[in-house]
């Protein structure tokens, strides 16, 4: 097995260990399919907005009116990426946004964003996250799904130590690591996955050459 | 928090956390849980090359705070954010009130900073008319109950999901479900409101990276990057420790930070953020960003020669994770707003001496903390000299003073023991233990029954017993310590037997004293030095080939803080050095030096469980060795938690009884489960406890030193 190959599938395995989800894909539009799919088919007759099915504060609940329509988030894509989704989402009735997300912090079904880095030995996505847009997508959205091309995967963290120098003297910078879902264990110690972040963490492994 | 005003009021305060059951039963999982998460995720690691990497890189960063401080406000400055240093925590909130109030800021956002813990940033602002919401869960639920947190990383732990549904039906108005997974949903939608709503967030950081000018935040719920992502204004808060030169020191912290913490290989989110964020609601759409750096007594911690490695903490919360006193009365007993053994360090200098000085009695000196640091910290040595420290500043207590005067005169001490021996006699009803107690001590000390004074100390035994070896293969000076000298003589008479039998010239030298532990325990000093120092002469290191000890508490004394106690004597300090090399314990002397196996003794074939001394398995780092003798002579019946504290700690268990008996309670239960008849230990402070407390429960399992164990089986 190359080394190349070893490092996919110890990213895969690190990312698997804390409940990422990993699928391999031969394209990115494979992977823009799997997205919408995965949208359709859940909760084929509710909205994903977790939690606002619970007895909430006047507060929180007419928040979550303000959600009413299946959303998915792609901000920052590549044009034609982004227009395919587009696409995708239209054909079924779908909101797609690639910006102002803001305005969607009520709930956003899916948020998909293509990583950066990737980091094997602790399973790890790297995303620039100047974009405020970004840093929502992969926050509010009940799920996140990331395409992560393999060509970008490192050994270790520290193998990015010069390109974090790099990248942090490019100030204003806002770099984002991320290892798996939202995840507490702040009551009773018990893991509780999607506290404030998604609960669900999708990683589609694209070998880009 | 620490609101007791006097030892007294403290211990009503323990004994009141003690009953709680809650909280015993959520700290027993958790003591029992953490030790197998993290042991699984440092798996094929080198953890003490991590630790030592860690040490040094903060070492190094710690005595370069001022200049690092200079190299990040320049170079966070010119990436667009605004720098802060402040000296007080007074300051420090201030500082933040006021941006709130320039900013037009109504609603704050929080997540978890334990420095805005350290100023109580909450009250502070919420005085100054302005709404302060806690986004980490478990902040979140304390900030409701209006408490701090018991555990660093785990702030409501002590809290049952029950106790979180009543608080949720106050905030919702709704009735709740205790189901966890639900409650954690009903916080992710209240707190989503607020995220919406509010205009400033306020965040801790885990490094400050000078050479950039980056913030470093990890986080497992996300809950810092909304916070840093939505309101328009945001303020970190950051201690001066948290500076960092580089990247690549902040990512060697990480590789240890939260695998100790919570057993992962990291968290969920890590956040290097520099400068103001692209920010919609933002003037110019960007963040209005500000850093706030505490001083707080760090920069004069930082130039303290000792107490510089309390800065290397990374907040892990591990030392109170292993901790036994912790997991017996909790986080708000255990510490003012830093918990732990870090805790009991950090509130001294953080929150001053008043909040310290019985917090920092109620360490038991096992030393499971300083195993368990990320960083290296020698946390039981600095809680000591806190301790030595509180002292010196409040006056010596009259008890401490005068057990400190008594031992540095031994024949003063031992004519003591002595005249203690004479007045015993009514309490004993002719039983090895002390039967009849005082009302007022019994009903303190009734969890163990306390042992007698022998009737003949092993020192006036000595000359009778004293071996005699042709051609020995080393000579060897006894060091038996105060309890075995005056309580078990036994024990002492069963080491000489057995060491005899190995081929080794034994000699008790008579000017031997105390070893000096109680009174560094107690934070008397100049008398730990004077009776080290006697008993370096005493034992004269150019005279014998080994030192042998049968007290693990003694030994690791002698061996590990001799040498620091006489570092700065130049008389003393090669000579104590010398005598610190030729200490050692029993049973590696047995099994090491004299080459004892399975050959020397027979096999009784008795299942025997095995309790490890502290000091002896952490202090010393001997754990094989007594374990292989106890298999040659008997059959080994391996205990749960076998190098957990038995909860005896010297005068820990008399001057905290309540803690010590919970603790005891617990190695009794664990010894009892693997149905052993014999429980052996290498320790003759540790026997005291284990003994008088299977007494106490009429237990038939036989409590023994190892080297009776070996004695009676000799072969030959």
């Amino acid at each position: 097995m190359s080394q190349k190959n070893a490092l996919v599938d110890e990213f895969a395995a690190k990312a698997q260990a804390v409940s990422a989800f990993v699928s391999r894909v031969a394209s990115p539009e494979e992977a823009l399919e799997k997205v919408m799919a995965m949208c359709l088919e859940r909760s084929a007759c509710e909205l994903l907005a977790t939690g606002c099915e619970l007895p909430l504060s006047g507060d929180a609940a007419r928040l979550c009116d303000g959600k009413q329509q299946k959303v998915v988030a792609a901000p920052g894509l590549k044009k034609d990426l982004s227009k395919k989704l587009a696409k995708l989402c239209g054909d079924s009735g779908v909101r797609f946004v690639t910006e102002g997300l803001r305005d969607y912090v009520a709930g956003v079904d899916i948020g998909f964003t293509v990583a950066d880095r990737a980091i094997a030995e602790t399973g790890t996505m790297v995303f620039n996250s100047d974009s405020e847009d970004l840093r929502l997508a992969t926050m509010v959205s009940e799920i996140h799904a990331a395409l992560v091309p393999t060509s970008r995967i490192v050994a270790t963290a520290m193998d990015m130590a010069p390109e974090l120098r790099k990248t942090f003297s490019g100030a204003p910078n806002y770099t984002a690591f991320i290892t798996g879902a939202s995840r507490t264990a702040d009551i009773e110690r018990v893991l509780t996955l999607g506290v404030h972040g998604p609960l669900e963490l999708h990683i589609y492994l694209w070998e880009d050459k | 928090m620490q609101t007791a005003k006097n030892l007294g009021e403290y211990r009503s305060e323990l004994r009141e956390a003690l009953s709680d059951d809650f909280l015993r039963k959520a700290m027993d999982n958790f003591a029992v849980a953490y030790r197998v998460s993290r042991e699984k995720a440092f798996a094929g690691m080198d953890i003490e090359a991590v630790v030592q990497n860690i040490a040094k890189t903060k070492d190094n960063a710690v005595a370069r705070m001022d200049e690092l401080f200079a190299q990040f406000k320049q170079k966070a400055e010119a990436a667009g954010a605004v720098v802060h240093l402040a000296k007080t925590a007074g300051e420090a909130n201030e500082i933040i009130a006021s941006i709130a109030r320039k900013s037009g800021v109504k609603r704050v956002l929080k997540s978890k900073s334990m420095t805005a813990e350290e100023t109580h940033l909450n009250h502070h602002l919420e005085a100054a008319g302005l709404e302060v919401t806690e986004t980490d869960l478990g902040e979140f639920i304390i900030q409701l109950r209006g408490e701090g947190p018991t555990h660093m990383v785990m702030p409501a732990i002590h809290l049952s999901r029950y106790e979180v549904a009543d608080l949720f039906e106050d905030v919702t108005k709704q009735k709740q479900d205790s189901e966890i997974e639900k409650l954690v949903k009903v916080a992710r939608r209240e707190l989503r409101a607020k995220f919406n709503q509010a205009e400033m967030g306020v965040s801790g950081a885990n490094f400050a990276i000078s050479e950039t000018g980056t913030l470093a935040v990890l986080t497992n719920e996300g809950n810092a990057r909304l916070t840093a992502t939505l309101p328009r204004v945001h303020v970190f808060m950051v201690g001066l420790d948290k500076l960092t030169p580089n990247v690549e020191d902040a990512l060697t912290a990480i590789k240890g930070l939260p695998r100790n913490a919570t057993g992962q290989a990291i968290t969920s989110y890590v956040s290097w953020i520099t400068g103001p964020a692209q920010c919609a609601t933002g003037p110019d759409g960007k963040k209005e960003l500000h850093i706030v750096f505490l001083d707080n007594g760090r920069t004069a911690i930082a130039k303290d020669p000792l107490f510089a490695q309390a800065l290397r903490c990374v907040r892990c919360g591990a030392c109170a994770n292993v901790c036994p006193v912790y997991r017996m009365v909790g986080g708000h007993k255990y510490g003012h707003v830093y918990i732990g053994a870090i805790g009991l360090i950090l509130t001294y200098f953080y929150h001053g001496r008043d909040k310290a000085k019985n917090l920092v009695q109620n360490c038991i000196n096992c030393g499971a903390c300083k195993a368990v640091c990320i960083a290296g910290i020698d946390l039981p040595r600095l809680i000591k000299e806190v301790y030595a420290r509180i002292q010196d500043e409040e006056g010596h207590s009259l008890p401490n003073a005068m057990l400190g005067r008594v031992l540095q005169n031994r024949s003063l001490f031992h004519g003591l023991l002595r005249a203690a021996k004479l007045v015993q006699r009514p309490i004993t009803g002719g039983t090895p233990f002390l039967r009849h107690l005082p009302q007022f001590f019994a009903r303190e000390q009734g969890f163990r029954a306390l042992p007698a004074i022998a009737e003949k100390p092993f020192r006036d035994m000595w000359a009778s017993l004293k071996p005699k070896v042709v051609a020995p293969k080393a000579t060897v000076a006894l060091f038996a310590g105060c309890v075995q000298d005056f309580v078990y003589p036994e024990q002492a008479e069963a080491m000489v037997k057995v060491l005899a039998a190995g081929g080794a010239a034994v000699e008790f030298p008579m000017n031997q004293s105390c070893c000096g532990l109680p009174v560094e325990m107690m934070g008397e000093k100049k008398a730990a030095r004077d009776v080290a120092v006697q008993n370096i002469k005493a034992l004269d290191p150019a005279t014998f080939d080994y030192i042998v000890c049968g007290c693990a508490s003694c030994a690791s004394h002698l061996k590990k803080a001799y040498p620091r106690l006489l570092a700065d004597d130049p008389g003393m300090a090669l000579t104590a050095q010398r005598f610190a090399d030729k200490v050692i314990d029993f049973s590696s002397f047995v099994r090491d030096v004299l080459g004892m196996d399975a050959a020397s003794f027979t096999n009784d074939a008795l299942k025997t469980a095995y309790h490890a001394p502290c000091h002896l398995c952490r202090g010393l780092g001997v754990t094989k060795q007594p374990r292989e003798l106890i298999a040659m002579a008997g059959e080994y019946a391996q205990a749960a938690e076998e190098d957990v504290c038995c909860g005896f700690g010297g005068t820990y268990s008399s001057k905290f009884p309540e803690v010590s008996a919970e603790i005891l309670a617990k190695k009794l239960s664990h010894v009892e489960a693997t149905g052993a008849a014999r429980l052996v230990t290498d320790c003759p402070g540790c026997v005291m406890q284990l003994r008088g407390g299977m007494e106490k429960r009429g237990s038939k399992t036989a409590v023994r030193h190892i080297a009776e164990m070996l004695a009676d089986n000799l072969k030959g």
